[in-house]
């Protein structure tokens, strides 16, 4: 099968639903003859033209709250973030009407807002950060954050093809970085449904978007070896999948949770609590969770590197549950 | 001017050929309006930047060095290496800090300037934004504020054109930003940006009126940005006419002839105050170089006024 990077798999996901519904249409800052800062669009203009790929001012709020207007009057809007972060700006127009237009008024809002998120990149502290708990947290929407190019292609189209506001978050690190099997013709991937992506006995590492490669590449190293991991991918993080993190957890009896958002109210506080209210009789050892420190995301490189989990954290985690 | 335009010409060089962490928005081409305005405050007077900042940065009189510094993302740097050329600031003398948030800065200025009005000293706060950010909301919010208390501020707006890579006429409907000054019933001024003289003149006038208690202005600096919106961008959006256009009125050249047109100061003087920059940058660049990096532990320490809560 054909290989395409993360970036090439969004793209085609997008190419492919503005093709195939003509409610489909993108806005966002820098998105038409620009393509955005990372040329996730790049042609999409040329493509489709000004109707369809729309560039607005900046003025977040102003557009997101436009998107769910045109969302609440039958198109089928996909927001740019030009970097995640911005978001912020926009906020009421998500938490407070996005979110909650069905819950008032039984009106839908199919509406996507997407863009780069994440840090690595000594970019600073708002050009970096992790947002899921920010929408995590608000009941109404719907958060997803692929890791992989078959993912990223899958739940775009989901996302697009939803009835409610999807909050897609796409790891800038990972545009170029990853490549993986991509099937040219149409297929989603599930909204809600995590995934094991790699089968073990003796740990449940849950995860997910950039962290899922680190995982994968930490436990592959010597020190290791005997330890058999079983990975899960959230891919979607709200709704959360308890199901597939349960099972994993009552074959393994053990719980890692790794992500890059900072560590306090972070989604492997709510992941850890499901296992102890649904597997607690199953548990081994007391959970752990790798993640990013409770602070900003600091520019300098030596700064930045001590605020992500490394791959020393990961494995002293994953040994400190085995050793129990 | 000089120091401006050579700060981000031998960064422009430096991050071509070798490492340098974050992206950076470079103000070349755009210096006199830093200068213009700044020229004005005394040392106690604030200023709010824009995420290009390294110009009122320097005419703000911050120290050239700890700049260097914080491009390498150092311990020296004048954030610490915490937030790169994005969040640059110096309270100590006045900058109260860039932002990579278009237009954050419109409302902090505002309320800089009630504290100025609070304590009831005759300070006044310049606040820079570019032409994109006043579509935000926060410029209709921050510009409103100051408005109806009568605060002591002046909003500059840094017209370059372009808002990353959209032009402004294809985001605003009215001729001149400073046009939106009549819904805030304040004076709206447009202005050269790239005479700086022309930019002093105006700016005095404002600040003057600030500090008299008459309430903000809205100046409009008509410039352009000789170089991409960050260094990943060639700007290839801007066309060639109008960037040979712009880069005519390039606001040094315009600068030194006048000075020797008029006999202020001669070719010679000119290029000894070139030199005596030219030493002050390679100093910056040996400084920043072997300063330190961050002790990686201390990368919690600013996060709260105690120091003992993290991890």
């Amino acid at each position: 099968m054909r290989s395409l990077t993360y970036l090439e798999a969004i793209r085609e996901g997008l190419l492919q639903e503005i093709k195939r519904d003509k409610k489909v249409f993108m806005l966002g800052e820098d998105i038409g003859h620009f393509g955005g800062p990372f040329k996730v669009t790049q042609g999409f203009l040329e493509e489709f033209g000004q109707k369809r790929i729309i560039d607005t001012p900046i003025c977040e709020s102003g557009f997101i709250g436009f998107a769910v207007g045109a969302a609440l009057f039958g198109l089928r809007p996909v927001v740019e973030i030009q970097f995640f972060d911005f978001v912020a700006c926009g906020f009421n127009q998500i938490v407070n009407y996005a979110a909650k237009c069905k819950y008032r008024w039984g009106a839908n809002v199919p509406l996507v807002i997407r863009g780069p998120m994440g840090a690595g990149n000594r970019a600073g502290p708002f050009h970096s950060q992790s947002e899921e708990i920010w929408f995590g947290h608000t009941p109404g929407l719907k958060v997803v954050m692929p890791a992989t190019p078959y993912d990223a292609k899958g739940l775009i189209k989901a996302a697009i093809r939803d009835n409610d506001p999807v909050i897609y978050f796409e790891h800038k690190n990972l545009y170029r970085r990853i490549r993986g099997e991509v099937p040219e013709e149409d297929y989603i991937v599930p909204i809600g449904k995590a995934k094991v992506v790699q089968e073990g006995k003796d740990i449940t590492i849950v995860t997910y978007g950039a962290m899922l490669h680190k995982v994968l590449e930490v436990i592959k190293e010597k020190e290791l070896a005997d330890i058999s991991c079983e990975v899960v991918d959230l891919r979607t993080i709200y709704p959360l999948d308890t199901e597939t993190i349960i099972n994993s957890v009552k074959k393994t009896s053990r719980l890692l949770t790794v992500h890059e958002d900072s560590k306090t109210f972070g989604p492997a506080g709510e992941i850890t609590q499901r296992v102890c209210e649904y597997a607690f009789d199953y548990l081994s050892a007391p959970p752990v969770r790798a993640t990013s420190i409770d602070t900003p995301i600091p520019q300098s490189p030596t700064l930045e590197d001590r605020y992500l989990p490394s791959n020393t954290d990961i494995k002293k985690a994953i040994r400190k549950i085995l050793d129990y | 001017m000089y120091e401006i335009r050579l700060f981000e010409e031998t960064l422009y060089e430096i991050y071509l050929k070798e490492p340098m962490p974050g992206a950076m928005h470079q103000c070349t081409g755009q210096e006199a309006c830093a200068v213009g305005i700044c020229e004005n405050l005394n040392g106690d007077d604030y200023v709010t930047s824009t995420h290009r900042g390294h110009g009122h940065y320097l005419a703000k009189e911050g120290d050239l060095n700890k700049l260097m510094a914080e491009m390498y993302a150092k311990e020296t740097g004048c954030c610490h290496g915490m937030g790169g050329s994005l969040h640059v600031a110096d309270f100590s003398v006045g900058m109260l800090g860039a932002t990579g948030i278009v237009g954050a800065g419109i409302p902090i200025s505002a309320g800089a300037g009630l504290s100025i009005k609070l304590r009831k000293t005759k300070q006044v706060v310049v606040c820079f934004f570019g032409d994109g950010a006043s579509n935000q909301g926060a410029f209709h919010e921050g510009i409103n504020l100051a408005s109806i208390w009568k605060l002591p501020v002046i909003f500059v707006c840094e017209n370059n054109l372009y808002g990353v890579s959209t032009h402004i006429t294809s985001v605003i409907t009215v001729k001149n930003v400073a046009d939106r000054a009549s819904a805030y019933g304040i004076p709206g001024i447009v202005v050269d940006g790239n005479d700086v003289l022309a930019v002093y003149e105006v700016a005095q006038e404002a600040i003057n009126r600030a500090r008299e208690g008459k309430g903000p202005t809205l100046i409009e600096c008509k410039t352009y940005r000789h170089r991409g919106h960050s260094r990943f961008d060639p700007a290839i959006y801007q066309p060639k006419e109008e960037k040979e256009e712009w880069f005519k009125n390039d606001p040094i050249l315009h600068f030194k002839r006048y000075l020797v047109d008029k006999k202020i100061a001669s070719e010679d003087e000119i290029k000894t105050i070139e030199k005596e920059v030219v030493a002050a940058m390679e100093e910056a660049v040996r400084f920043a170089k072997s300063s330190p990096d961050p002790a990686p532990d201390s990368a919690a320490r600013y996060t709260y006024v105690q120091e003992d809560i993290i991890l």
